[in-house]
């Protein structure tokens, strides 16, 4: 008899007040019991509707079957056989439009907890069993792997578990890419992201550090170094600006530099090296997960007012509805429909942010209704900081140092979407490079999907 | 890990490092840059390349002890290891072939002007340079410019060595003695090179300056490098760090170099145990 609650299994989480001052985790997880009780809610459709939603097919129904029983492990090794990242996915997906949003128990409802079983399988191996390392035969084929973002990973994991030898080549001094400099501690720890990518190590990847493609070496350089092929996964890390007045004014901040600063290098403890700047009073201006996260971290660093400035409604937001709903619970101001036209500065630092209102118009060309500016509605909010989180795009450090690699005018990789081949031999991409800023599941499923392209490309030749 | 092949000190408040960086020193250009981070735990401070050596693999880097980090930089040895040096980054400087230049660098902006000048001179391009410095003892590397200029030429605050005053007395006593130059390369602190692009901009010598905002990446990912130049904004990291001075607004750059002076300080007062300089 399968359990019948329309409503998920509730989890457990920090209180609100208590968790916006501190840097813990803010969703505890299931036990045992509840993750067995949340299993039950699965109806095992013969179909299997969740896992058209899931972009690296994990066996949801069959991987929950396991759960329901008891049997953890064996859900763990389902899992992985798709997903090398289910702690990370579990946690940071946005399941609403992924594989929940597909889940038939959601008609009438809440979906299955697919993303929090997940985690629960993923934190519970961590915790009780001991990875072993895999003997895998060596091919002797070298391949190389741009950036150790979830699409480089993921490539490199599916290559080297048909044993090439991959090497990844990381700008930064750590990997993860932004599960490491980007989505805080307090949604995603970073032990865990460490652990997840000592797996891939594990099977024998060779990840070095400190080295920029593009600039360290080059593309070319790679294959008379005598890789076979190359992925590129490095992300779309250019932080946009909105080219208002006042935009270079001490106080300003890119969220990638604010959220780089705090998670990156820690500025969240009090002896680490690196500086932070918060002040009383912060606006950050955007709408998605990254506004969530400056936002929110903005608040854990003592700042008394937090605003998101959005310029559409809240129907449009593009964040995850978890983190939405967390950014209310923890005392997060939401200004929306209201755009920046203007920063105003005294002695070179922020002073206030001028404001404007809009109003929903006409769709446009993206299906959501435009935002339009109400004439004379001007206001201004006094702040000491203001955090730019409007998007980013692909740096282009590579397009200018690779001939042959054709990219979009905005600077995104174009491929073949099928096979994720670029329009250079042998050179494959993927992730947000190529789609612009998206999230951790579609990188990681176009990592896997070069991975398998470059496997029969190597292998018919 | 990062090997110190070498170390030297040069004066009082900057020493010299040779580092085992093989992915830097193999395509490095002078102008560029690195990022290092001395420890585990340290944050990611940018220096310029002073000289390299392709054969070794190794990357000069020439540091003035200022803050928390240059500090526990100074306490590492000769075969003591770096935990991260990534490069190069930035554009090389914009090095042509002019008739005559003079290079002017203040303290420890001395260092990355020596790779400029020798590659101008290799280019056969007549090099004088004008070195300043607190006193005497902060004039780094003369004996390593004096091997190849043309002309060399020094001013200390307290007429220690060269004449008494600053660089810019002394280029306006040589545009007055009817020295001619094509251009002038002016590294060294902000309120330096803003002083000798007044100079340089009356005269009508092109003049090229290398910026030294706050910098994290290094690679174009946090912005927080960002300077205007000829009213645009530009991320120092990717774009330069050497800009035509004519377009630079130093008083932005000024303003925005001073934004964590007391984080800064405070950081530094916690202290790393065995400082000296302090
Ligand atoms: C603050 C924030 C919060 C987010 N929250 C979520 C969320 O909750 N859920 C979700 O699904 N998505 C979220 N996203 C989006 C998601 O993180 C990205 O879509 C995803 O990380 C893209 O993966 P990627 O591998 O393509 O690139 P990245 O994660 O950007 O990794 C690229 C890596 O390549 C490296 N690199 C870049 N250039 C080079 C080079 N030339 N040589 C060597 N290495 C290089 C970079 O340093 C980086 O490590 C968030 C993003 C941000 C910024
Ligand atoms: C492209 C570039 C090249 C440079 N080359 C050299 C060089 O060859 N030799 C040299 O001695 N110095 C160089 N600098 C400056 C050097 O990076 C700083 O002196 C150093 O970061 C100071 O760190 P600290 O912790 O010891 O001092 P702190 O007390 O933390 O800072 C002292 C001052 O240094 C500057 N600074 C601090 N942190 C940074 C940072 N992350 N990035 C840039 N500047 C910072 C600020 O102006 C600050 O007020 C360069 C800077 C740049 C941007
Ligand atoms: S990986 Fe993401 S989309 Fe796929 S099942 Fe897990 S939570 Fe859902
Ligand atoms: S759609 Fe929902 S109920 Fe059906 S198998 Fe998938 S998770 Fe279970
Ligand atoms: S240092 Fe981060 S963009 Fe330049
Ligand atoms: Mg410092």
């Amino acid at each position: 008899m399968p359990n019948l609650s329309k409503v998920k299994t509730p989890i457990r989480e920090q209180e609100p007040d208590i968790r916006n001052k501190n840097f813990e985790e803010v969703v505890l997880g299931y036990t045992e019991e509840e993750a067995i009780e949340e299993a039950g809610r699965c109806l095992q459709c013969k179909h299997k509707p969740c896992m058209n939603g899931c972009p690296v097919n994990v066996p949801i129904p069959e991987f929950i079957n396991q759960v329901s029983k008891g049997n953890f492990e064996e859900a763990y090794k389902v899992i992985t056989r798709e997903n090398v990242l289910p702690a990370i996915c579990g946690r940071v997906c946005p399941q609403e439009n992924q594989c929940e949003g597909k889940c038939v128990r959601g008609k009438a409802g809440e979906p299955v907890a697919i993303g929090r079983l997940e985690r629960f399988v993923a934190d519970w191996h961590m915790n009780n069993i001991k990875n072993k390392k895999e003997d895998i035969e060596s091919n002797n084929i070298k391949i190389a792997v741009v950036g150790a973002g979830p699409a480089g990973l993921t490539c490199a994991f599916e290559l080297a578990k048909r044993g090439y030898k991959v090497t990844l080549f990381e700008a930064l001094h750590t990997p993860g890419g932004v599960l490491s400099y980007g989505i805080p501690e307090f949604r995603l720890p970073k032990s865990l992201v460490r652990n997840e990518i000592k797996k891939i190590e594990d099977l024998g990847v060779e990840l070095i550090t400190n080295v920029i493609v593009g600039k360290s070496i080059t593309i070319d350089e790679l294959f008379e170094e005598g890789y076979m092929g190359v992925f590129v996964g490095s992300g779309a890390g250019l932080p946009k600006f909105m080219k208002i007045e006042g935009e270079n004014l001490n106080g300003v901040y890119s969220a990638n530099e604010f959220l780089t600063r705090v998670n990156l290098m820690k500025a969240y403890k009090k002896d680490s090296s690196t500086p932070v700047k918060v002040g009383k009073k912060v606006a950050v201006v955007g709408g998605g997960n990254v506004a969530m996260d400056a936002a929110r971290t903005a608040k854990r660093l003592g700042a008394q007012e937090v605003y998101i400035v959005y310029r559409r409604s809240e129907e449009e937001l593009p964040a995850r509805v978890e983190e939405v709903h967390h950014a209310k619970e923890e005392g997060i101001i939401f200004k929306l429909l209201n755009n920046p036209v203007k920063i105003n500065g005294k002695d070179g630092w922020v002073e206030s942010m001028e404001c404007i209102k809009m109003e929903l118009g006409e769709p446009d060309s993206s299906g959501r209704r435009r935002p339009v500016a109400i004439k004379e509605s001007n206001f201004k909010l006094d702040l000491d900081t203001v955090i730019m989180a409007i998007g980013q795009t692909p740096n282009p450090l590579i397009r200018q140092t690779t001939p042959g690699l054709k990219t979009e005018n905005w600077g995104g990789i174009i491929v073949d979407e099928d096979t994720m081949k670029t329009t250079k031999d042998d050179v494959y991409a993927g992730g947000d490079v190529v789609t612009g800023a998206a999230t951790v599941i579609l990188a990681m499923g176009a990592g896997k999907k070069a991975a398998k392209a470059i496997d029969e490309h190597l292998k018919n030749n | 890990m990062y090997r110190i092949i070498k170390k030297e000190i040069l004066n009082p408040d900057v020493e010299l490092m040779v580092v085992h960086a093989p992915y830097v020193a193999r395509k490095c250009e002078p102008g560029q840059f690195i990022i290092l981070r001395v420890d585990e735990d340290g944050e990611r401070i940018p220096l310029t390349i002073a000289d390299y050596d392709r054969k070794k693999e190794t990357v000069t880097i020439i540091y003035q002890v200022v803050g928390y980090s240059t500090k526990k930089l100074s306490n590492k040895n000769e075969g003591d290891f770096i935990n991260d040096f990534v490069g190069p980054l930035g554009q090389p400087a914009p090095i042509h072939k002019v008739k005559r230049v003079l290079g002017i660098g203040g303290g420890v902006g001395i260092a990355p002007l020596y790779p400029q000048m020798k590659k101008m001179k290799d280019l056969g391009v007549q090099v004088d340079v004008l070195l300043g410095g607190r006193t005497n003892k902060h004039i780094i590397m003369e004996n390593m410019f004096e091997e190849f200029v043309d002309n060399i030429y020094y001013a200390t605050n307290d007429g220690s060595k060269g004449i008494k005053g600053f660089v810019t007395d002394k280029l306006l006593e040589l545009l007055e003695n009817g020295e001619k130059y094509d251009l002038v390369v002016a590294i060294g602190p902000l309120v330096m090179m803003k002083a000798i692009v007044n100079i340089t901009k009356e005269n009508n010598i092109k003049t090229n300056v290398s910026l030294n905002p706050i910098m994290i990446d290094g690679t174009g990912m946090c912005g927080g490098c960002r300077v205007t130049v000829g009213g645009e904004t530009k991320f120092a990291c990717v774009d330069g760090p050497d800009f035509d001075g004519f377009l630079v607004d130093f008083d932005e750059c000024m303003q925005r170099q001073s934004m964590y002076k007391e984080e800064e300080e405070h950081i530094c007062r916690i202290g790393i145990g065995d400082g000296n300089n302090a």
